[in-house]
């Protein structure tokens, strides 16, 4: 009986605390401020990180891949182009970072595609936020993804014998250029997301610009071993840029104009994508 | 061309899908403070004609203002103004109650510790606080609805869409969701609502607007639908098919109007100016030797309302529904007469 009681008070205090605000007494906003925008996309963050928490097998591909792709091309290819397995590290350990990279945040596009025909979007349809918001959240939450899958791509490096020369500044300035230009690249499958139509054809539409960007670029090969038109592709290939930008600054330690340029490129990606995903997104219905 | 105290005034609205029109010029006016009922049967335009307001959909033609606030202009300042509670739960299934309802503060601006506040004060309203931290994947289907409806307060929104809010809900929940509807009109909030019951809208809507095919085909108090269709209803089934005109005919020599033969078998139904006149119905069948096999005075259903107001049944007319809704009325009679 006292606890039916307190409830009920409960109830009743709720009920005069005024639960609805007249129109009259709001202040109307014709769109949202800088500061919304930005509590809003870590809103979204956040909730892109409690459901990384329930499903850790989204993981999978971010743990998995570092090793075995590392593993599996150092001792396959690592004889035939490099002489030695020793001698390929350096090249391979740098392509497998920027390639698991683009791997992860063409999961990215994927799972954005899946979210966004869930019902809760129509909610986030309704809500006054940003519109950017819903896209910068989860994107920026999968930088832990591009990061662990960095790490345990140097890591096994590291086991396999890679030992770069630009030590750790050089191999923390790699590092971060590599989850930057996942996080500037995730910019292109989100807008894929947002006008595929499906989460399938995310996928497909995915691997298809994914492949030809990884192999046909310095990734796994030198160069001068390919036939000459083949080079003009791999040498403006923006994966071959940020890979250069990479090796420089891993192996040899040196922050040259290949690291400005990747930069540079990555940059050109957010503003050409991002833009466009915003606006294919507020469209969507 | 606003009155002041309109929360929702629509003129000509009308959604095209392809060669298809949704909503076909639609007009519309609710007032500031009241609950406004838009009753059809599936595939009426409820939900398009919704989301066009609540800008999830733009609208194709005609113009629409909330508060006075043009809905395809400004639809930022709009979306402060509305809380929309769709059809279909809109929430994150794999949070659990108090997270989706902290992320949505969030998302309108409440810090995290006010976020976390209003949560646990909205799951305790709705009585959900055991639920605060199961998945939504694991709640039933009337958790979902409350929780969505939750949801929509944490703005104390001044105006609240409910698109069929108790459709799939068993009578009692239902019961509980007229209350909260009730509760929230006390409150200030007007309410824009659908529905596909006719003694729902009669239960809570201070005047109802019926569509059918994007079209408005009536607009009114339920009082003054109920009066064009009839307060009451006389059903009665014949025993023998081949005798239904005759019973037909009993019928319309004793009221002077011609019943509806239903598509059930050897069903037969009149709408009644008076209750008491079904017993002179009865005692013609029973002077002509016409076996019945069943008879009940109902509310029209309706599916009763479209016949009279447009003249054909309704596409989706299945019997299912309006049983459905005959028995919540039952068993919540003493809600009803609580109104006037
Ligand atoms: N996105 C869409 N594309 C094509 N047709 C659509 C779309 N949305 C709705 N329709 C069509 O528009 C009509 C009206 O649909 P709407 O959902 O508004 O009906 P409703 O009155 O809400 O019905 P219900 O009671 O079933 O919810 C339907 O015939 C539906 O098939
Ligand atoms: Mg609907």
């Amino acid at each position: 009986m006292p606890e039916k009681s307190i409830a009920a008070i409960r109830k009743e205090v709720l009920l005069v605390s005024n639960l609805i605000i007249p129109a009259s007494e709001r202040q109307l906003r014709a769109r949202p401020t800088p500061k919304e925008t930005f509590t809003e996309s870590a809103a979204m963050g956040w909730r892109a990180l409690i459901k990384m928490r329930r499903n850790p097998e989204q993981f999978f591909d971010v743990i998995i891949q570092p090793f075995l792709f590392t593993a599996m091309f150092a001792y396959i290819f690592g004889g035939a182009i490099s002489g030695s397995v020793q001698d390929y590290l350096p090249i391979v350990i740098t392509g497998i970072l920027v390639q698991t990279a683009l791997t992860a945040c063409m999961a990215t596009g994927v799972q954005l595609r899946e979210d966004m025909d869930k019902g809760v979007f129509n909610r986030f349809r309704s809500l006054p936020m940003a519109r950017m918001a819903p896209l910068v959240g989860p994107m920026t939450a999968d930088v832990l993804r591009y990061a662990i899958a960095a790490t345990l791509t140097l890591l096994t490096g590291f086991l396999m014998g890679y030992r770069p020369g630009g030590w750790f500044w050089g191999v923390a300035a790699g590092w971060v250029l590599v989850v930057f230009s996942g996080w500037s690249l995730s910019w292109i499958f989100a807008w894929l997301g947002t006008v595929a139509r499906s989460a399938q054809a995310v996928q497909g539409i995915g691997m298809m610009i994914m492949f030809p960007l990884t192999f046909l670029s310095n990734a796994f090969v030198p160069v001068e071993s390919m036939p000459g038109w083949l080079q003009w592709f791999v040498n403006i290939n923006p994966v071959s840029l940020v890979i250069s930008a990479v090796r420089d600054l891993m192996n040899d330690g040196a922050f040259t104009m290949q690291v400005v340029w990747a930069v540079v490129g990555c940059i050109v990606v957010i503003v050409i994508f991002a833009p466009l995903a915003v606006r294919s997104y507020s469209r969507k219905v | 061309m606003s009155s002041d105290d309109s929360a929702v005034l629509a003129h000509g609205l009308v959604k095209r899908f392809g060669d298809f029109t949704a909503v076909d010029g639609i007009d519309l006016e609710v007032k500031t403070g009241e609950v406004f009922g838009v009753l059809g049967p599936n595939g009426a335009g409820k939900t398009t004609m919704l989301n066009m307001l609540a800008t999830l959909l733009p609208i194709d033609e005609g113009s629409a203002s909330i508060f006075g606030v043009d809905v395809a202009k400004n639809p930022h300042m709009i979306r402060q103004l509305v809380g929309v509670t769709g059809q279909y739960a809109s929430v994150d299934e794999n949070m659990t109650g108090d997270e989706n309802l902290r992320l949505f503060g969030m998302l309108l601006g409440l810090s995290s510790k006010q976020a976390r506040t209003t949560a646990s004060e909205l799951l305790e309203r709705f009585g959900l606080e055991e639920a605060a931290d199961r998945q939504i994947k694991n709640f039933s289907g009337g958790m979902r609805r409350r929780l969505d409806l939750a949801a929509s307060l944490i703005s104390r929104p001044p105006l609240i869409f409910l698109d069929e809010p108790t459709t799939g809900l068993d009578p009692r929940t239902r019961g509980q969701m007229w209350d909260t509807i009730r509760d929230l009109v006390k409150e200030g909030a007007t309410i824009l609502l659908t529905t596909q019951y006719l003694d729902e809208a009669d239960q809570l809507a201070d005047r109802i607007a019926v569509i059918d095919h994007g079209l408005k085909v009536a607009e009114g108090t339920s009082v003054d639908l109920k009066s064009q269709v009839g307060n009451s209803t006389l059903y009665f089934r014949l025993a023998d098919k081949e005798l239904v005109p005759q019973g037909a005919a009993v019928v319309e020599a004793v009221l002077g109007e011609t019943p509806q033969i239903t598509p059930e078998a050897a069903g037969i139904s009149i709408a009644l100016p008076d209750p008491n006149r079904a017993a002179d119905v009865l005692i013609g069948l029973r002077e002509q030797n016409l076996e019945i096999t069943a008879a009940e005075v109902r509310q029209p259903t309706l599916d009763e309302v479209f016949m009279v107001l447009t003249g054909k049944p309704t596409d989706s007319g299945d019997g299912d529904e309006g049983d459905d809704a005959r028995e919540v009325d039952r068993s919540d009679s003493q809600g009803g007469a609580t109104r006037e």
